[in-house]
């Protein structure tokens, strides 16, 4: 699935242009916008809680298609192993006291040693 | 209000010291367990650009135009499947939002008042994001104000030269792994994000709000391909929030 065709941006200066129209200009505000209210706006306003929940969901669905859904080399490797290593993972990151690192770690091997052990 | 009185707890460093040294400390900040993880994530970030057919020049030109991990998979996801440049521009712009509330939180450590820090105020913005927010709001209390921002961009300066080398790193060695390795870089970008919305959940709303992108990306990947990050935001976002209202009203 997924297989429409990627946006076309085109050659030369072109790529550049786009990336930086879509990239600089959809991120840089937020950070301008946060200068303009830094000790103006309340963090904890009700529009604040909203955007935030939008945002954590929309990363949440990014983490569910790359893991479902993913490009190159991943797909290679089967769906059951991808989901166990990332529970692998989740599991070592809550057993350590949230610790990014171990969770990282543990996911990361697990995915690289179950491609040998199939 | 800066944040606290200054040279109450300063470091030894901090005594009589000028810019320099202070810029010098914040790049001397960098060898740490959360830099180690955020630069493997920045290889995953070069290996996916690789994957989706971006250029290293590409790749390393967005990592230093955005400096934001999030927005920067977004972007390129979107590329990769996605339909118009309009929904690649607003799926960013909501995977954005993230830096807002950093950027409020750690402007007045950064005395942004003044006025002689005007001028540099929309440099200093570009580095804030989640890395640099959790050191700075760590260390920058115990820096008298003077030295806060040379330390800041020292440490901001660093942290993006090696998200940089991360990027080209990542491009160029997934090209010549073998493919179990390649596979390997890919995933590190998952599962860190999980992990980043995990330890930073504060409320019900946050964790509903993540069970419900992670249900609804892939269904809406089947019916509204290109809209589908967009539309797992937007209704799993407002639905956590709508919720968590409900609740609290009810109690």
């Amino acid at each position: 699935m997924g297989g429409q065709a990627g946006l076309d941006l085109g050659t030369g200066i072109w790529p550049y242009v786009f990336l930086l129209g879509i990239g600089f200009l959809a991120t840089e505000p937020w950070r301008y916008l946060g200068v303009f209210l830094a000790r103006r706006v309340d963090i904890e306003s009700e529009i604040l809680k909203w955007v935030r929940a939008v945002s954590t969901a929309l990363v949440a669905g990014l983490v569910a298609r790359m893991l479902l859904f993913p490009a190159g080399a991943l797909a290679e490797v089967p769906l059951l192993l991808r989901l166990s290593a990332f529970a692998i993972g989740a599991l070592g990151f809550f057993l350590f006291r949230q610790t990014m690192i171990i969770g990282v770690a543990l996911g990361a091997g697990a995915i690289f040693l179950g491609q040998y052990i199939q | 209000m800066t944040g606290g009185p200054d040279n109450l707890s300063a470091p030894a460093w901090a005594r009589g010291a000028g810019w320099g040294q202070a810029f010098f400390q914040g790049v001397k900040r960098l060898p740490s367990t959360p830099v180690l993880v955020v630069i493997c994530t920045f290889i995953g970030f070069g290996a996916l650009a690789r994957e989706t057919g971006l250029t290293l020049g590409q790749a390393a030109f967005l990592n230093f135009i955005m400096f934001a991990l999030p927005n920067q998979v977004v972007l390129v996801d979107q590329i990769a499947h996605g339909a118009t440049l309009a929904t690649a521009f607003f799926a960013v712009l909501l995977a954005g939002v993230r830096l807002l509330p950093l950027t409020v939180s750690l402007m007045p450590l950064l005395n942004a008042e003044r006025a002689s820090l005007k001028w540099r105020l929309p440099l200093m913005a570009h580095f804030i994001a989640i890395t640099v927010w959790v050191e700075s709001m760590r260390r920058l209390p115990q820096i008298p104000s003077n030295l806060r921002v040379p330390y800041f961009f020292g440490f901001g300066l660093a942290l993006m030269a090696a998200t940089l080398l991360g990027t080209v790193l990542g491009y160029s060695l997934s090209a010549n792994v073998p493919t179990s390795l390649a596979a390997v870089l890919l995933f590190l970008t998952p599962i860190y994000f999980f992990l980043s919305l995990i330890i930073v959940v504060q409320t019900h709303m946050d964790k509903a709000a993540i069970i419900l992108g992670l249900i609804l990306g892939p269904i809406f990947f089947f019916l509204m391909p290109g809209f589908d990050l967009l539309l797992a935001g937007l209704v799993g976002g407002t639905l956590a929030y709508g919720g968590a209202r409900w609740a609290g009203k009810r109690d």
